[in-house]
């Protein structure tokens, strides 16, 4: 015995629906969403997915999909259904995503999130509901309006030059190497309902055999927004809209897919991200450093000397002796002047602000750049010089300066790209802050470049003992 | 007509509450045996009504139907 | 615990992770891109989703299809990217999903500048999208905020059922620190009853905002609010530093609060009682403490990267009862320690004169 009734996909009677009909949809007499809507629930009856699956409402006359079918059920923003079911397949790419659209939903408002969706080759199935018209609004123009078609927003007809074309999606989406099937078929005659009922089959198969994505356009109906009877608008479905949206299948290489397009994800665990965030963390000191007074440094120079990385080193020195510690790029309008520089803090104390605008250590390794922070140096601060860069001198009364050939230094190290850790060395003798060997230690945990870590630790000393030599 | 005879033959059972009257079965059915009742139903529809008699039980009115439950065709 | 030292955006990141964060959805902006660069590094090492979205709008719609799912799921952008996300920002609220919404505030209106600026405070407060709806919002001011924060924002979104914002601002995002990593901890929410997973045990559930009739619209916005009470009563978090015998008390939040503080010492040791008052939720906001400070003789001065925005909270909590002024710099200008003492010496010596 075969027989065709409702589908246990659809709930038995239809509770979220207002008013007093529980049992036939809001759609207007002759709509095309009811068929769209009962082929798909008969697919899913029939492929057994009814509790796997999530149906993405848009927004639309379909908007109150979840008052009928028997799922997990998302309302999504106008436009936004492809976006929102990717964001659910890709948390559980168990589930069956059904992104259910109209023609204004998906072909002008969310037109990006579509082309998106697809190009991504997301797992997910597309039905897309073209009649025409906007339906909910009131009968304005859609992206799919036919030339010549009245619509409210189109009281003389849609025109080419005014108004633009008819926009074919499932054309468009086909040139998208990721997506995986692609048709188009009419809720015109029967023979092309039931074209449509296996189309709709198959796309829904596909995810559930991980084949990626599947595109279902389904030309439809709009009784109402038409202004003609059932029948009328069916037969102008077929010689009308057929004529510039030609049915047929637009690309299948879904077949030799199966499973490619499963993207597996782990639950959280707990001790896994504690281990992965613990790991290749330096130790530190067992008392923190005692420093005579908190370090306000400033470190100034060309792009590309790797002063920043200087500045960090020292932060990263003070962090691995339980100091406060804090390291900030210039940012803003000072960037503004050729040259690149950095805040560093370390102190006993909490730290306030990061940006140190009066500093007790400068380091320069150019000339605009002791141009530019001199005269912000503290009375009594150090400031320490590449020398063999930076030609003139500061003022040696109110500072105490230091000039160390650093990028010289660096080149008889083997490459002038460790002047930035001469100069670190310079630093540490200067100030007296740090033992060499805790700094050497602490170079050996950060230097992220192995191969160059004996030419920086060569360099970190030759700074050193430049200034304890007395330069 | 024996009871017989009408268990085994197809039919179509259409809930004139749950008809919004489009017509579409009317249009689809190969075999002419749909009609549109004279009389409005509760909600103010001219519904659809089975003749009674000759349905091949092929099911292309229940596709044709937008409504989810409005119309059953057993095909014993 | 282990300690790392790492930039403000990063730290977002290590939090979100520890949190339970298992999936990101985000869209290229400066000064938050390097949020993305290290979601897209350790989010799928650790078996998570990251996805660079087409837009900021899908980004946010994505976090709406994982939130919808009961999944802890994130997106950060800057200002104009947050503009972007007010529709999303509003269906995630009325719909009642958790999720954690970053905004590294730069310079406005418009494309603005990339420097920072705090001149997004309404948007993130008073609500940017359409309805009435309110965000969580946090004010880190350190990188060890920036993951604590994004840690507790993710609680308090799984708590209310609500999205949260961290309103960063450039400095907070390209400052390295040292960030004690806290352990992380299994989610203690189970949201089953209402959330979607495409599975048996939710598969009755419908996550929505629309609500056709107005009775019910109404019931809904009713519900909202006693929430949004129960969070002010619940959830308000500040830092207080000095204002118990301050004559002068700055309101100041995010990096324009550790620029504050510098200043309170050198007042203090010039003899000037200030103090210092750091709202770290910007929504719910401080308004009782500051209400309890403007009963005595009293003076406010509220400190923004914006032309005034804050400042309006801080008058609705004193009710006129205590003088509350305002200075501002914006369009990336940061004011320094020794400006802001002048401003509280203008002020102070008003009062003497």
């Amino acid at each position: 015995m075969k027989v065709f009734e409702k589908p246990t996909s659809f709930y038995p009677r239809f509770e979220r629906k207002g008013g007093p009909h529980k049992e036939t949809t809001h759609y207007c007499p002759g709509c095309g969403h009811g068929n769209v809507h009962k082929m798909i629930a008969e697919a899913m009856d029939d492929l057994g997915i009814r509790e796997r699956t999530v149906f993405v409402s848009p927004v639309g006359c379909s908007v109150f999909g979840y008052y009928y079918f028997d799922c997990g059920n998302i309302q999504a923003a106008h436009g936004r259904a492809p976006a929102v079911a990717t964001g659910i397949k890709r948390a559980n790419p168990d589930s069956i995503v059904i992104s259910y659209q109209g023609d204004g939903d998906l072909a002008a408002i969310g037109t990006a999130e579509t082309l998106h969706a697809a190009n991504r080759g997301e797992n997910i199935t597309v039905f897309f509901v073209n009649n025409a018209i906007y339906g909910m609004t009131g009968g304005q123009m859609a992206p799919t309006t036919m030339i010549g078609q009245k619509t409210a927003t189109t009281p003389r007809g849609r025109i080419e030059t005014e108004h633009g074309n008819p926009i074919r999606m499932a054309e468009i989406i086909s040139t998208l190497p990721a997506a995986g099937y692609v048709e188009r078929v009419a809720i015109g005659t029967s023979k092309h309902i039931m074209k449509a009922r296996k189309a709709i089959r198959k796309a829904l198969t596909n995810q559930v055999e991980n084949r990626g994505y599947s595109f279902v356009e389904i030309l439809s109906v709009c009784p109402t927004g038409w202004k003609m009877d059932s029948p009328d608008a069916r037969d102008w479905l077929l010689n009308e809209m057929t004529q510039v949206f030609p049915l047929g299948v637009y690309k299948d290489d879904a077949g030799e897919r199966e499973n490619e397009w499963y993207r597996p994800v782990e639950p959280f665990v707990p001790e896994k991200v504690d281990a992965y965030f613990s790991a290749g963390n330096f130790e530190e000191a067992d008392e923190p450093i005692k420093l005579d007074k908190s370090l306000q440094c400033k470190f100034a120079g060309f792009g590309g000397q790797g002063i920043l990385t200087l500045g960090l080193f020292m932060a990263q020195v003070g962090m691995r002796g339980k100091l406060h510690a804090s390291w900030i790029p210039s940012y803003g309008p000072e960037m503004r002047g050729g040259t690149a520089n950095c805040s560093v803090n370390l102190s006993e104390a909490r730290i306030g602000t990061p940006l140190v605008d009066r500093p007790n250590v400068l380091v320069v390794m150019n000339q605009p750049s002791l141009e530019a922070f001199e005269k912000d140096v503290v009375d009594g601060g150090t400031i320490l010089i590449d020398s063999g860069i930076v030609e003139s001198k500061p003022d040696g009364d109110r500072l105490n300066c230091i000039l160390i050939p650093a990028t010289k230094i660096a080149d008889e190290v083997g490459t002038p790209k460790v002047a930035n850790v001469v100069m670190l060395g310079a630093l540490c003798a200067a100030t007296g802050a740090f033992e060499l060997d805790f700094v050497e230690e602490t170079l050996r945990a950060v230097v992220k470049k192995r191969n160059l870590v004996d030419m920086n630790i060569t360099a970190l000393k030759r700074g050193y003992d430049f200034v304890r030599n007395g330069g | 007509m024996s009871e017989t005879l009408q268990k085994a033959d197809p039919f179509i059972e259409i809930d004139g509450e749950l008809c919004k009257g489009c017509k579409l079965c009317i249009d689809v059915c190969p075999k002419t045996v749909i009609s549109i009742s004279d009389k409005l139903n509760g909600s103010s529809y001219h519904p659809a009504y089975y003749l009674g008699h000759d349905c091949t039980g092929c099911g292309l009115c229940f596709y044709a139907c937008p409504e989810p439950a409005a119309i059953r065709v057993v095909k014993p | 615990m282990s300690r790392q030292f790492i930039k403000g955006n990063d730290a977002i990141i290590v939090g979100a992770l520890q949190a339970g964060c298992r999936a990101y959805y985000g869209y290229p902006i400066t000064p938050a891109s390097e949020i993305a660069h290290a979601a897209a590094l350790h989010f799928p090492a650790l078996g998570g989703t990251f996805i660079q979205a087409e837009s900021e709008i899908a980004a946010i719609n994505m976090v709406y299809g994982t939130a919808g799912m009961g999944i802890r799921t994130m997106t950060a952008s800057s200002s104009p990217g947050f503009s972007l996300k007010q529709e999303g920002l509003s269906y995630l609220a009325g719909a009642e999903l958790p999720c954690v919404v970053v905004n590294v505030v730069r310079g406005g209106p418009g494309l603005g500048n990339i420097a920072p600026e705090q001149g997004d405070y309404f948007q993130v407060t008073k609500g940017g999208g359409h309805g009435n709806y309110r965000l969580i919002a946090l004010a880190p001011n350190c990188a060890q905020e920036m993951c604590d924060l994004t840690v507790l924002g993710f609680d308090l979104a799984d708590k209310y059922r609500n999205p949260v914002c961290l309103m960063a601002d450039g400095f907070t995002g390209q400052m390295m620190e040292p960030v004690a990593v806290p352990a992380a901890k299994a989610v203690p929410f189970d949201h089953t009853e209402w959330c979607v997973r495409g599975d048996a045990a939710t598969h009755k559930n419908l996550v929505s905002s629309i609500f056709l009739e107005s009775e019910d619209l109404e019931a809904h916005n009713l519900k909202l609010d006693a929430k949004y009470k129960e969070i002010e009563k619940n959830e308000v978090r500040y830092e207080e530093y000095l204002c118990d015998d301050a004559d002068l008390i700055i309101v100041a939040y995010g990096i324009l609060s550790r620029i504050v503080y510098s200043t309170i010492d050198q007042a203090r040791a010039a003899g000037k009682k200030v103090g210092l008052l750091r709202p770290i939720t910007l929504w719910p906001y401080p308004s009782k403490i500051i209400a309890e400070y403007s009963e005595r003789d009293v003076q406010f001065l509220s400190v923004e990267l914006s032309t005034g925005q804050m400042v309006e909270d801080v008058k609705l909590a004193v009710e006129g009862r205590a003088p509350v002024h305002f200075y501002g710099r914006c369009g990336g200008m940061v004011p320094g320690g020794e400006e802001l003492l002048a401003e509280y010496d203008k002020i102070l010596e008003g009062v003497k004169s």
